[in-house]
């Protein structure tokens, strides 16, 4: 408890010296101002808000290694309750939303779909990469093109979208492969630039910076039973409440998919990547292969996201996929917790909601933003809901400390 | 029991020939010792083997087939496998994980298995976790299968890591210093691992500086120095060959004083 109190004594210093310059300073023409209220105020509030955070950790550690012996089972079977809690409240919420929160949740679902996909790179074969919405480009613009030329369904084109995604993850990833730490990201975040600038200059077929408008959204057939026949009525799913569950149901498939991913021969061979690239190869798991699956893989989910992005807002331009988005995402995962699915789920509600919660603060949105981020990194580097190796493997630790020191 | 055969390897890094013209044979059912001074090259060869260094000359074969132009996971799966000298687990994984990651080469079903969890998916899991039970069960890990690796103790890591290689069921093993940091009693209980490892039809290479531990289990032993092969034989005739006590003691003369890592 005495380190954290240490530690909310340096974020408190930090955010001071962030603040003052910014709440604080008021100048006029040939006037300068100085408002200690402001300060005082909003220090108040963070002061308060840390003490709350250091006082809840102190009562969990309070608790004895009793604690952690149990923590399997009261960890295990909640899951299952907890995953039926968050459906039905997936289902029911957005009869009960207006517009405003249908559009934020679908932004929340898209995001969920995009981290968790970005998971497979970064949480589990450990690639940092820094040009991952590229590929969600590649899918919106697959989608796109095939619709505005081809007349391609959503559905179709669905499929379509994830193999080209796939493709892309292959060729960018390819020559990444012998790359490692620094060089892979920066050279990520080159692809993923290299990919939007294609898209803003080739306008021969991406129409460049003005996009590509017309798009239709994904449709469905419904029967309709009258006078002893059936016939199908064409139905396009425009409306936020019907998109919500488009893009519900993308997220599951991505969450089962990474969870069944993440349990898996392969899974286990990107973990060990992750662990010890050398080690890995030595013991027999083919790298190379193994880190272009992760690629594709990462890929196909994006691409999921972004054939759904285009058909729900019906037009795409380059502007959406900025190296930001990327950054974003990239904050999902870390934030939510590398590896973790129910992590990065919670992660992605945060990133999209703060800002909108934050709205009220204007100018300081950003800010306050920022500051809960790195607050969160600081208090809990192992993310939102660490994932259950890598908290076991930090915590383990800690309590051999606690132990020792006791 | 294949045969692994070294031929004339040599391999330079700058002007440092750190293995050059070396030649042995690992025979069937056979432990063999390599031993040498720090800096000998030991690990070297270790590397050499399994592929991690490309030599510039010479051949190693094995069962027939040229190694040194396959990749490293390529070699494991023709049943060459290692350990570390320092130990090198996924140490974020737990005990078992460990174990499964070195079924990978041993095992097929892909991407596609894995997200519709096909029935030849899960068996395969299924046999797969049966197998590594049986590897954890041999090496007296099966407790503590679902701990995470890196927490436990130091003689266990060395355990797992011998775990992890037995997984990719291969049929010759390479052991970097297995000893290094165990008690007498330890390294007792990890000589009676060995000799079982053989007994299970794997013959075994092993680079150890504890000498108890080389001659009391070596059928035969080789001896390196400054990357080159300066005795071979029983471990009797290695302890008293001259040259070999030169290496390791250094008898004067020619600057050979500056060698003095010994048993």
């Amino acid at each position: 408890m005495a380190t954290d109190l240490i530690r909310l004594g340096v974020v408190l210093a930090w955010g001071f010296v962030l603040l003052v310059p910014m709440l604080g300073a008021r100048l006029g023409f040939d006037t300068f101002a100085f408002e200690w209220t402001r300060i005082w105020k909003v220090m108040g509030v963070l002061a308060v808000g840390g003490l709350l955070v250091v006082a809840q950790r102190a009562v969990s550690a309070r608790r004895p290694d009793r604690a952690h012996a149990q923590h399997r089972s009261r960890v295990h079977v909640p899951a299952a309750w907890g995953w039926a809690a968050l459906g039905v409240v997936a289902v029911v919420f957005p009869w009960f939303a207006d517009n405003y929160a249908r559009d934020v949740a679908i932004n929340v679902l898209v995001y969920v779909t995009l981290g968790l996909g970005l998971n497979v790179v970064v949480g589990l074969a450990g690639l940092l990469d820094l040009g991952y919405i590229a590929f969600y480009a590649v899918g919106a613009y697959t989608y796109a093109l095939l619709n505005t030329h081809f007349q391609i369904p959503f559905w179709l084109a669905l499929p379509i979208g994830c193999v080209v995604s796939a493709g892309a993850g292959a060729v960018i990833g390819y020559p990444t492969l012998k790359m490692r730490g620094d060089y892979l990201a920066i050279v990520t975040l080159g692809f993923g630039e290299i990919i939007r600038l294609v898209l803003n200059n080739w306008d021969a077929v991406t129409e460049g910076p003005n996009g590509i408008l017309g798009i239709k959204a994904p449709g469905i057939y419904y029967p309709v039973f009258g006078e002893g026949a059936v016939t199908f009525v064409h139905f396009y799913l425009k409306s936020l409440l019907w998109l919500y569950f488009v893009a519900l149901a993308i997220a599951v498939v991505t969450v089962v998919g990474v969870h069944r991913l993440d349990r898996s021969r392969v899974g286990r061979a990107w973990i060990s990547i992750r662990e010890d690239e050398t080690a890995a190869e030595l013991t027999g798991i083919p790298t190379l292969k193994v880190k272009l699956l992760a690629y594709m893989l990462g890929a196909v989910f994006a691409g999921l996201a972004g054939a759904f992005f285009a058909a729900k807002v019906r037009y795409v331009n380059p502007s959406s996929f900025v190296f930001i988005e990327s950054a974003l995402v990239l904050c999902i995962v870390v934030l939510g917790g590398m590896g973790s699915i129910p992590g990065i789920i919670l992660g992605a509600a945060a990133i999209i909601v703060l800002p909108e919660v934050f709205r009220g603060l204007e100018l300081y949105r950003m800010l306050a933003f920022g500051g809960a981020m790195t607050v969160m990194m600081v208090f809990r580097p192992e993310g939102l809901i660490p994932a259950g190796r890598r908290k076991r493997e930090l915590r383990g630790e800690a309590a051999a400390e606690g132990d020792a020191g006791a | 029991m294949p045969e692994l055969n070294l031929t004339d390897i040599g391999i330079r890094f700058g002007g440092l020939r750190a293995v050059d013209g070396l030649s042995f044979a690992l025979e069937p059912g056979e432990i063999l010792g390599l031993i040498g001074p720090n800096g000998a090259g030991k690990t070297t060869v270790f590397n050499l083997i399994t592929g991690v260094y490309r030599p510039h000359g010479g051949a190693i074969t094995y069962d027939g087939r040229a190694l040194h132009r396959l990749l490293p996971h390529q070699i494991v799966a023709a049943g060459v496998v290692r350990t570390f000298q320092n130990i090198r687990l996924f140490k974020a994984m737990t005990v078992l994980e460990n174990v499964l990651a070195g079924r990978h080469c041993r095992t097929r079903v892909g991407v596609v298995g894995a997200l519709l969890r096909t029935a030849a998916q899960r068996r395969e899991e299924r046999e797969s976790a049966e197998r590594a039970g049986e590897v954890l069960s041999f090496l007296g890990l099966y407790h503590k299968r679902d701990e995470i690796a890196g927490n436990l103790p130091y003689g266990l890591q060395r355990r797992l890591e011998i775990a992890r290689a037995l997984a990719t069921e291969p049929r010759t093993l390479l052991l970097d210093e297995p000893a290094a940091g165990m008690n007498p009693q330890e390294s007792r209980e990890l000589m009676d691992l060995i000799r079982s490892i053989l007994d299970r039809g794997i013959n075994v290479l092993l680079v150890e500086h504890d000498m108890k531990v080389v001659m009391g289990l070596c059928h035969r032993v080789v001896v390196l120095e400054s990357g080159r092969k300066i005795a071979e034989g029983e471990p009797a005739e290695i302890q008293r060959h001259p040259e070999v006590i030169r290496a390791y003691l250094g008898t004067g003369g020619r600057g050979a004083r500056t060698q003095v890592a010994g048993p």
